[in-house]
């Protein structure tokens, strides 16, 4: 009934704007990677290596960005049992985790130069892998149940529990860190951060939120299409 | 008697005729400790290095090997349904449920685990640390397993899920509790950390009933 | 909680309504534009052919579900105002027993009335027929007494709402004579009854409601 009214706006001004958002990420991401690869300056001390910073770095902030879409999507979700941000919350997940594993290899082979490993118990980089667990539970729980709305209200709640979790295990895992280790730590987005790399980072981070939302859309769009073709099976099977 | 000590009353005398299940957790805890220095070497130094570790995470894996049966028979038998439609809001019936988790299994791991520091060599200073640590953290992690647990009824495959859903959020309990040990036998007093486990379990006992109960109601719905 | 007088509510108002009802479970809505009304010492029987929604009415009625759309009120004051006092007022015996097998009948019997503050156990465990068996433990006893024990529920402490789901499956006649008997007293003492049922039960005075009537129209659910 009034289940699918909304929707349907959503399918109608998503269509409008999807191919826009689409052109715009192409462009964005191709203007950002000719700029990182070939315009920006190697690093005094890391040299050419530093250019992989260009999609750690991007993806590390979507990484926590999207967990923050599904924890208020889940919210809204929950508290106005709207549809549509259910279907935000789960299909954000699964993007959100590939930009936390992106962040994490990025950071591995950003690694390997820098200290000689591919893995170091840098806080930060433990502090998104807690994330990527976190994405991994909420996939799992999302996709563990026969009914798919009953799956959808667990995910919701379970994406609230992360989203209070997140600062706790974030301070916890700062702490030890610094229990354990001095400081190896690359500084990154530190003030002093010269123009003609800050530039290139700018717009490849705005390439991969637009990315996001472009997929997140057709996401969407394709969640809600198959969640009205199962409407339409259900129908056929109470008229038979 | 209130509903609510008499809901704690039925979920340890349930624990009590069904048997084995404390005894089960326990087991398991001695047993894994024990696996460990035949993994990395019998040697006193090693293993008084890693001891507070060592126990710390065997401490969680046993928690949450109990978890899954929180509110699994409830719900089977239609316990839980029930339960949901008394006049004590669902809220306190989860509180409930988690005093009477503790008392079954988090209390008998915090009264086993000096033994397990002596089998390991623990530095004889870091025994009340570990004490008091797994007092104020076995609780908070009956709590949090309380969501998971609620989460995953009638899901498939509940108990790996509950594993995968659980376990990143204990990691604050165990940086904190192990934490405390060092600490204590490095001579800077464990009062810090132990400080921050009890805001720990204060925040968790505030919030989880409400996560817990909703989680409760939409798997009733 | 504050009774609000409804202006457009005569005093003989029924105590427990429904208004425009409709119920999804998962995917598929199951009724719409569903209304109910039962008077107190009224009775109200569910029928309908499997999955036409009885047992989703009544876990509508009880709270369990919330409905899709539309308004419970009890005595003119909607449900949603205060779920506690209308989990106080209801007893709702589903299709599992919710028995323990290692505790006794009359241990079990005990523990959900002490959770509603109490009530007569052996008098409840009387009525069902069920006195021998209260010191021995769920395991025991027979999936009659197992029903017969979760229906004992009902009088061992007292509550003016019950929603039963088909009570009277694995009941034989006797069983069947004491629960009507009982449901027979509950009435007079005030209290309104609300069951599904497949056989013809000996309810006298009692409204019946068919699902079948509220099946939502094609297109509805889409």
């Amino acid at each position: 009934m009034f289940r699918f009214a909304n929707p349907n706006r959503f399918m109608n001004w998503s269509g409008k704007l999807l191919p826009w958002c689409a052109a715009a990420t192409a462009i964005l991401l191709i203007v950002g990677t000719y700029l990182a690869l070939f315009v920006a300056p190697p690093d005094y001390q890391q040299g050419e290596a530093v250019r992989i910073m260009y999609v750690h770095v991007p993806a590390a902030w979507m990484a926590s960005f999207v967990y923050g879409v599904m924890a208020a999507s889940s919210a809204v979700a929950l508290i106005w049992r709207h549809p549509v941000a259910d279907i935000a919350a789960q299909q954000s997940a699964p993007l959100g985790a590939g930009f936390t594993l992106l962040c994490l290899v990025s950071g591995s082979l950003w690694g390997e130069p820098m200290w000689g490993t591919w893995w170091v118990w840098d806080a930060r980089l433990t502090s998104v892998l807690v994330l990527f667990f976190l994405y991994l539970g909420y996939i799992a729980l999302v996709n563990a149940f026969d009914e798919p709305t009953r799956g959808a209200r667990a995910g919701a709640i379970l994406a609230l529990v992360g989203v209070v979790n997140l600062p706790i295990i974030k301070f916890s895992v700062d702490w030890w860190n610094t229990l354990h280790q001095p400081a190896s730590v690359f500084r990154i987005g530190a003030p002093t951060i010269a123009a003609s790399m800050l530039w290139p980072l700018l717009i490849m981070a705005v390439g991969f939120t637009l990315f996001y939302v472009t997929l997140l859309l057709v996401r969407m769009r394709s969640a809600l299409m198959a969640a009205k073709l199962r409407a339409l099976r259900l129908q056929e099977f109470q008229a038979a | 008697m209130s509903a609510f000590r008499l809901l704690i009353a039925r979920d340890l005398r349930l624990a009590m005729r069904q048997g084995g299940d404390a005894a089960m957790v326990v087991a398991f805890f001695i047993l894994t400790v024990v696996l460990f220095p035949f993994g990395v070497g019998p040697e006193p130094e090693l293993l008084q290095r890693i001891a507070a570790g060592i126990i710390w995470v065997t401490a969680l894996l046993a928690a949450l090997l109990s978890l899954e049966k929180l509110f699994q028979t409830d719900y089977e038998d239609g316990s839980l349904e029930a339960l949901s439609l008394l006049p004590l809001p669902l809220e306190f019936q989860v509180l409930a449920k988690c005093v009477a988790h503790w008392l079954v299994t988090g209390l008998p791991l915090t009264l086993v685990a000096p033994l397990l520091a002596l089998l390991l060599h623990l530095d004889p200073a870091g025994y009340g640390a570990l004490m008091l640590g797994m007092a104020l953290g076995t609780p908070i992690l009956s709590l949090l397993g309380a969501v998971g647990a609620a989460l995953t009824l009638g899901a498939r495959r509940g108990g790996v899920l509950l594993s995968l859903l659980v376990l990143p959020l204990y990691i604050p309990v165990l940086i904190f509790g192990v934490a405390a040990i060092e600490a204590s036998i490095g001579g800077f007093g464990a009062r810090p950390h132990l400080l921050i486990l009890t805001a720990l379990l204060v925040l968790a006992s505030g919030l989880v009933p409400f996560a817990a109960a909703a989680a409760l109601r939409q798997a009733l719905e | 909680m504050i009774r609000r007088p409804m202006s457009d509510n005569p005093p003989s108002s029924p105590d427990f309504t429904g208004t425009g009802l409709a119920c999804r479970r998962g995917e598929r809505l199951v009724f719409a534009g569903l209304d109910f009304a039962v008077p107190a010492s009224g009775a109200l029987v569910l029928v309908g052919p499997n999955g036409s929604g009885k047992s989703s009415l009544l876990r509508v009625m009880a709270g369990l579900t919330p409905p899709e759309a539309g308004r419970l009120a009890w005595d003119g004051v909607a449900l949603k105002e205060d779920p506690q006092a209308h989990r106080a007022r209801l007893h709702f015996i589903g299709h599992s027993d919710a028995l323990k097998p290692v505790l006794s009948a009359a241990e079990m019997l005990g523990f959900w009335a002490g959770m509603r503050g109490g009530g007569d156990v052996a008098a409840a465990l009387a009525r069902f027929g069920l006195s021998a068996a209260a010191p021995f433990p769920c395991r025991y006893l027979s999936a009659g007494q197992r029903r017969r024990l979760a229906l004992a529920r009902l009088v061992a402490s007292p509550a003016p709402l019950w929603l039963l789901d088909e009570p009277t499956t694995g009941l034989d006649t006797e069983a069947t004579a004491q629960l009507m008997a009982a449901i027979a007293a509950h009435r007079r003492d005030g209290g309104c009854v609300v069951l599904s049922t497949h056989a013809p039960l000996d309810l006298p005075g009692a409204a019946s409601l068919s699902l079948a009537d509220f099946r939502p129209r094609r297109g509805l659910a889409a």
